[in-house]
């Protein structure tokens, strides 16, 4: 049985359809109820919804053999797991986006909002440029709004929000999308199971694309 | 003795040490206490570069060992012809990586230091293979050469920041980012189709050869050839698996590194490999191969709890003969079982039978 940690939300149903369509249903997880946890014995899965920065930590550490992270995640919190196939879902952009007459002079450390702050540090230390990062856990754009940050290091879907808030993208750091993910020792003893299952949501993915 | 008065964790180490005294080993002890500028100095070559430092009373500064490996290196000396196997079980102290405070680390391991030649390679490897075998269930131990990635990478592009990026893909068996680092760099399909080979080989020894064929002739794939072979007759062969995407750090390990596995633990419990790059920075001409298998993480495979903390459970008050308790308690031990006399039950104990003496001649 192959434990698999779907992200909560409308990417976890949509990843949960894909996986549905390669063949690995279960079909109590549509189910009204307050259950946490969904096996089909026949189809040798067990799926289970937690919240989606948690994915990696489950499959790192073994409570999940398999689960579906947004690269942003992954990127964050480098998990030792495998990533082993972009599921192409989720589509969006990890972006610097300030407001509008915002002019970065480097003439003074930057400070920089975020969700982010390993991608941000990378991002700015690639190019670098000294920042100041302010650690936040929702409402970004408010930051440079009140003055908290020059600008913000958030992920940009529409870009409704940013632009409603007089805000706009800066630069773009990285595309970002849904990746199937393995935890290490799983994959080693487990590997037929899971390069079945990764080799069916590939073709699916291709036919998609 | 029991052997159920051992922790898993004892037992395997009694049983590590009687394998590696078969093969010749002798047990390297080291001391508690290290000079801290072996660890200043070589702080590269440390799982994590934190250690826990104090003065001695004569202002000397001390570290608690955070490796066994480098103090090994540092206490031997070159003797051309020869090899020094030693093997060790210790405690190290290092930064966990997940609460990032430090934590005493149990690791047992090995080390072969010398005229290393494939034998001793093979041997090592073979070893390796009989740690996890003796730990009992299921085991993986995957085996790779550094020198066939870092020659198939040098052939496709020599730009540091190419081989750095699609280092990180192979190990994290990432064929599609590895793509997108390909076609950044202008890498032809083939050349990507070629490293993707590697990044998803996963060959038993005996089926290793035909993969060798496929890939330009190198001196690392000859050495990989020949430790294949050794391993297909060996009696470890179905529980070996070759896996290019294998890498090590670079600053630390050359030629052959392999990672043991076993089933219900999450992560890699055994690392090792050759590191004959390490010991020429430090100033030593001999070559080497080790592995150290950390031992902290067998807890995960210890089984539930017993139901039981002690068999018989004996009340007595004051109103009994001491000479009367002791009299049933021995009776009960003499039985075969294990007795606690207390005067009153224990909140936390789970005991299997009541014996109560309170009230004479009563039983529960």
């Amino acid at each position: 049985m192959l434990n698999i940690a779907l992200p909560k939300g409308r990417l976890g149903e949509t990843v949960y359809d894909l996986f549905e369509r390669a063949g690995f249903d279960c079909p109590s997880i549509r189910e009204k109820s307050r259950k946490l946890i969904f096996e089909n014995e026949a189809t040798g899965v067990r799926f289970f919804w937690v919240k989606p920065s948690d994915v990696p930590i489950y499959v790192e550490r073994g409570a999940a053999d398999l689960g579906v992270a947004g690269k942003d995640i992954i990127l964050e919190y480098a998990p030792d797991v495998y990533e082993l196939l972009d599921l192409k879902l989720g589509k969006c952009r990890m972006a610097v986006a300030a407001k509008k007459d915002f002019r970065d002079e480097n003439k003074k450390t930057l400070r920089v909002a975020t969700k982010f702050p390993n991608i941000a540090t990378s991002y700015y230390e690639r190019i670098g440029r000294d920042i100041d990062v302010i650690k936040l856990n929702g409402s970004i754009e408010l930051a440079p709004i009140l003055g908290l940050s020059d600008v913000i290091v958030d992920i940009v879907e529409t870009g409704t929000t940013l632009r409603e808030n007089d805000l706009e993208v800066k630069a773009e750091i990285l595309p970002i999308s849904a990746r199937l993910i393995a935890n290490k020792s799983s994959f080693r003893f487990a590997d037929r199971e899971i390069g079945i299952i990764a080799e069916k949501m590939k073709e699916l993915v291709n036919e998609n694309d | 003795m029991n052997d159920a008065y051992f922790t898993r964790e004892e037992r395997v180490v009694f049983a590590l040490r009687d394998l590696y005294r078969r093969y010749g080993y002798q047990p390297y002890r080291m001391s508690k206490f290290e000079e801290y500028e072996l660890y200043v100095r070589n702080k590269e070559f440390m799982v994590g570069d934190r250690v826990i430092a104090f003065n001695d009373t004569n202002g000397k500064m001390l570290a608690l060992k955070p490796d066994v490996t480098l103090s090994i290196i540092k206490g031997g000396e070159d003797r051309p012809g020869e090899k020094q196997k030693v093997y060790y079980d210790e405690n190290v102290y290092r930064v966990s990586k997940s609460t990032h405070r430090f934590k005493e680390i149990r690791q047992a391991g090995l080390e072969c230091i010398g005229d290393v030649d494939l034998y001793d390679v093979f041997e090592t490897v073979s070893l390796a293979a009989e740690s996890l075998s003796s730990i009992g269930g299921e085991y993986l131990l995957t085996v790779s050469h550094l020198g066939l990635l870092t020659d198939a990478l040098s052939r496709v592009s020599r730009d540091p920041g190419f081989l750095a990026e699609a280092s990180a893909c192979i190990a994290g068996k990432n064929a599609h980012d590895l793509r997108a680092v390909c076609d950044r760099f202008g890498v032809s399909d083939g050349d990507y189709a070629s490293l993707c080979r590697l990044l998803t080989a996963n060959f038993a020894p005996a089926d290793l050869p035909a993969f060798l064929s496929t890939l330009p002739k190198s001196a690392a794939a000859d050495e990989t050839a020949r430790l294949a072979a050794l391993l297909a007759a060996s009696p470890y062969a179905d529980a070996i698996r070759f896996d290019f995407s294998l890498t090590g750090d670079v600053n630390y390990y050359n030629g052959f590194i392999f990672k043991g596995f076993l089933r219900g633990i999450a992560s890699d419990v055994l690392s090792g490999g050759q590191y004959d790059g390490m010991m020429e920075k430090l100033g030593r001409r001999s070559r080497a191969v080790g592995f150290a298998l950390y031992l902290d993480l067998l807890e995960a495979l210890d089984e539930t709890e017993p139901g039981f903390d002690v068999d018989v459970l004996l009340l007595y008050n004051e109103g009994n003969d001491p000479a009367a308790v002791a009299k049933r308690a021995n009776e009960i031990r003499q039985a075969g079982k294990t007795c606690t006399a207390q005067h009153a039950i224990p909140e936390k104990l789970r005991y299997r039978e009541l014996v109560d003496l309170r009230k004479e001649g009563t039983k529960c």
